[in-house]
C-alpha cells in the first residue's frame, strides 16, 4: 500500500496544517509517513502545497510526480496541478472555489462545496476539515476519525474549542464522499 | 513537541525540530546563531528549551558574531552548536578555519538553499564542496554527515558531539531545506546530564598552582611547529577515515548499475531501487552517511563489479568528483544533476538509467 496525497491552495485555508494531520494520523495507525510543505514566501495568498506519504513499506521518496490522491482547495491550484493526477486516483476539490471542474479523464472525482459546509457550521477554519473528511472516507486509508483524534493531540489545548466544528467538518465531507459513491 | 522525552518515544517532528532536539540529547547547552530560512525553526526550538535545563541560547547580531561567540564558547570547554543555512556558513568560514587550527570541537547545521548569492529558500546540496572543503582556509576540514531522514537528522546532530570531542575538529551536518522543514515520526533520544569529556586545553578560570595557562591559537609563525599541528590534525582525519566513516546500501545484491546519492537525492534513488523491475536493470544504491570521511572502499569495490555508475545530486556536479575519486576509472561514471529548488522525479532517474544502460551495452526495458 503506497497513498501519496497532494494538497494544494492558498496560504491562510489550512493546506498545510491539514495535510500534518493526516501524517500524525497516519503514524498512529502504524503506517510509515511523510509530509513535506512547499510554500512561497507569504503568510497569505501565496501558493501553498504539501505532500504526504502514507506506506506499508518504506517511503523513499517523500515528494509525488504522479499523486493517489489530490486535494485542491482554489482554482489557481486546480489549474496547476489536477492533471498531475494519477490514472484511477481521486481528486477532491473545493467546489465552492473551483467553479471550472478540471478535466482529468479516469479520476474518481469528489466535489466538496466545503467553504458552504464551513459557513453553515459557522467557522471558516473547517474549510481544509471538510476537504479531508472526503479524502478519507474516498481512499479509506484512514477514518475520519483517525484525523479528529490527530487533530486533538497536535491542536494546543486553547484551540479545542473548535474540535466539535471540525468534527461536523470532517463528517460533513465524508458524507458527502458516500452518497458520491 | 514541547514536552521533555523522558523515555525514547516516537513523535510526528519536522527536521529542524529533531535536530535541535537531537543537539540537546547530545549534550548542547550553548547555542549562537543568527535567523535564516530553511532553518529558523533551530533557534526558535532552542530559544524555548536551552533555558529550561540551565542552557544558554543566545541570537547574535550576525552570523560573523555568532561563529566568533562559538569559537570562545568551545575555547572554554563548553559542548556549542550553531545552525545556519548556506549564505550564513559563507558568512561563517573565517571562524570556522581559526576554530579548525585551534583544535576546537563545535557542531555546526547546514540547511542547504538554493545558491550561489542569497539564491532561494528551496532544497539543494550545492553546499557539498563548502562542508567537505570551504572550511575557509587552510589545511583543516569539516568532518561531515548527511543525514537522510527526521530520524537521522536528530540522532546524526546528538552523536555529532561526541565525535566532534573524540577528533577535537567541527562536525558538519549537511542537509537541505526538503529535510529541515518535512515532518517525519522521530523516536527521540532521553535527555540526560552528560558528563563532558576531559578538556586539558579549554580556557577559564584556574588556580595557577595546579596548572600552566591555556592558550587558544591558530597563529604558528614556526614553519616546524605549523607543520606539527596539520600533521596532527591530518592524523585525526586518518583515524576517523577508519572509525567513523558510514554508509548504507540497498538494492541489488548482483547490480548492474550502481547508485550513489546522499541526503534528499538518496530517498529519491531508493523509490528507484524498488521500481528497478520497470528498467529491467539491477540496481544497487551506496548512500554515503559520512562525505568526509568519504565511503571510497564501498564504492570502489560495488565499481569494480557494475558496467555503470550513476550519481544523481542536487548541485550541477559536487560529489560527483568523490564518486570518481573513489570509483578510480574501474566503470564510466555518469552524472544527473538539478538544482534551483528542482528535484529529479523516480520517473526521471529511471530514464536516466534507461539511457546510461544503453552507453555501457546493458539491455534495458
Amino acid at each position: 500500500m503506497r497513498e501519496e496525497l497532494f494538497m494544494a491552495g492558498i496560504g491562510g485555508q489550512g493546506v498545510n496544517l491539514a495535510g500534518q494531520f493526516i501524517g500524525r494520523a497516519g503514524m498512529d495507525a502504524g503506517l510509515n509517513v511523510s509530509w513535506v510543505p512547499i510554500y512561497s514566501p507569504e503568510v497569505r495568498g501565496g501558493s501553498s502545497t504539501c505532500t504526504i506519504v502514507l506506506t506499508d513499506r518504506r517511503v523513499a521518496s517523500p515528494t509525488s510526480e504522479h499523486p493517489t490522491s489530490m486535494v485542491l482547495m482554489d482554482p489557481t491550484a486546480a489549474r496547476r496541478f489536477a492533471a498531475n493526477l494519477t490514472t484511477g486516483g481521486l481528486l477532491v476539490i473545493n467546489s465552492s472555489l473551483i467553479e471550472e471542474t478540471p478535466k482529468v479523464d479516469d479520476c474518481r472525482l469528489l466535489k466538496v462545496p466545503a467553504n458552504d459546509i464551513a459557513a453553515e457550521i459557522g467557522n471558516d477554519r473547517t474549510v481544509n476539515m471538510a476537504l479531508i473528511g472526503a479524502w478519507a472516507a474516498g481512499t479509506e486509508v484512514l477514518t475520519a476519525e483517525d484525523v479528529a483524534r490527530s487533530l486533538r493531540e497536535m491542536l494546543p489545548e486553547r484551540h479545542h474549542v473548535h474540535m466539535p466544528d471540525n468534527e461536523r467538518a470532517l463528517e460533513r465531507g465524508a458524507e458527502i464522499a458516500r452518497e458520491t459513491r | 513537541m514541547s514536552e521533555t522525552a523522558d523515555t525514547r518515544k516516537s513523535v510526528f517532528i519536522s527536521g529542524n525540530e529533531a535536530t535541535a532536539e537531537g543537539g540537546i540529547a547530545g549534550g548542547c547547552r550553548h547555542f549562537f546563531g543568527y535567523p535564516i530560512t530553511p532553518q529558523n525553526e533551530i533557534p526558535e526550538y532552542m530559544s524555548e528549551h536551552l533555558p529550561e535545563i540551565g542552557g544558554v541560547y543566545l541570537q547574535a547580531e550576525s552570523e560573523v558574531a555568532a561563529i566568533n561567540m562559538v569559537y570562545g564558547a568551545a575555547a572554554a570547554g563548553a559542548r556549542v552548536m550553531t545552525t545556519s543555512s548556506s549564505p550564513g556558513i559563507a558568512l561563517m568560514q573565517e571562524g570556522l578555519s581559526y576554530m579548525l587550527g585551534s583544535e576546537l570541537p563545535a557542531v555546526f547545521v547546514n540547511m542547504v538553499r538554493g545558491g550561489p548569492g542569497l539564491g532561494n529558500i528551496a532544497a539543494a546540496q550545492s553546499d557539498y564542496w563548502l562542508a567537505t572543503r570551504g572550511a575557509g582556509h587552510g589545511d583543516g576540514r569539516c568532518i561531515t554527515l548527511t543525514p537522510y531522514s527526521v530520524q537521522e537528522l536528530h540522532d546524526f546532530t546528538a552523536g555529532a558531539f561526541e565525535i566532534a570531542d573524540r577528533y577535537q575538529n567541527i562536525v558538519m551536518v549537511l542537509a537541505d531545506a526538503i529535510l529541515a522543514t518535512m515532518m517525519e515520526p522521530c523516536e527521540l533520544i532521553p535527555r540526560r546530564d552528560l558528563p563532558l569529556p576531559d578538556r586539558p586545553y579549554a580556557v577559564g578560570p584556574h588556580d595557577r598552582s595546579e596548572r600552566e595557562r591555556n592558550i587558544i591559537n591558530s597563529l604558528w609563525i614556526d614553519f616546524d611547529v605549523m607543520e606539527a599541528v596539520n600533521l596532527r590534525i591530518e592524523e585525526r582525519y586518518t583515524r576517523a577515515g577508519e572509525e567513523i566513516t558510514d554508509w548504507e546500501e540497498f538494492g541489488s545484491d548482483d547490480p548492474q548499475i550502481m547508485l550513489c546519492a546522499y541526503g534528499i537525492s538518496a530517498r529519491i534513488c531508493e523509490s528507484v531501487v524498488m521500481r528497478a523491475d520497470e528498467a529491467g536493470v539491477r540496481l544497487r544504491l551506496i548512500r554515503p552517511r559520512t562525505v568526509f570521511p568519504f565511503p571510497t572502499e564501498p564504492i570502489r569495490r560495488w565499481a569494480e563489479r557494475v558496467d555503470a555508475t550513476l550519481v544523481v545530486e542536487l548541485s550541477m556536479g559536487q560529489f560527483v568528483e568523490d564518486v570518481r575519486l573513489a570509483v578510480e576509472g574501474s566503470c564510466p561514471v555518469e552524472l544527473l544533476a538539478r538544482s534551483g529548488g528542482n528535484m529529479p522525479t523516480p520517473g526521471d532517474v529511471l530514464q536516466k538509467v534507461r539511457e546510461v544502460a544503453r552507453h555501457v551495452g546493458v539491455a534495458a526495458k
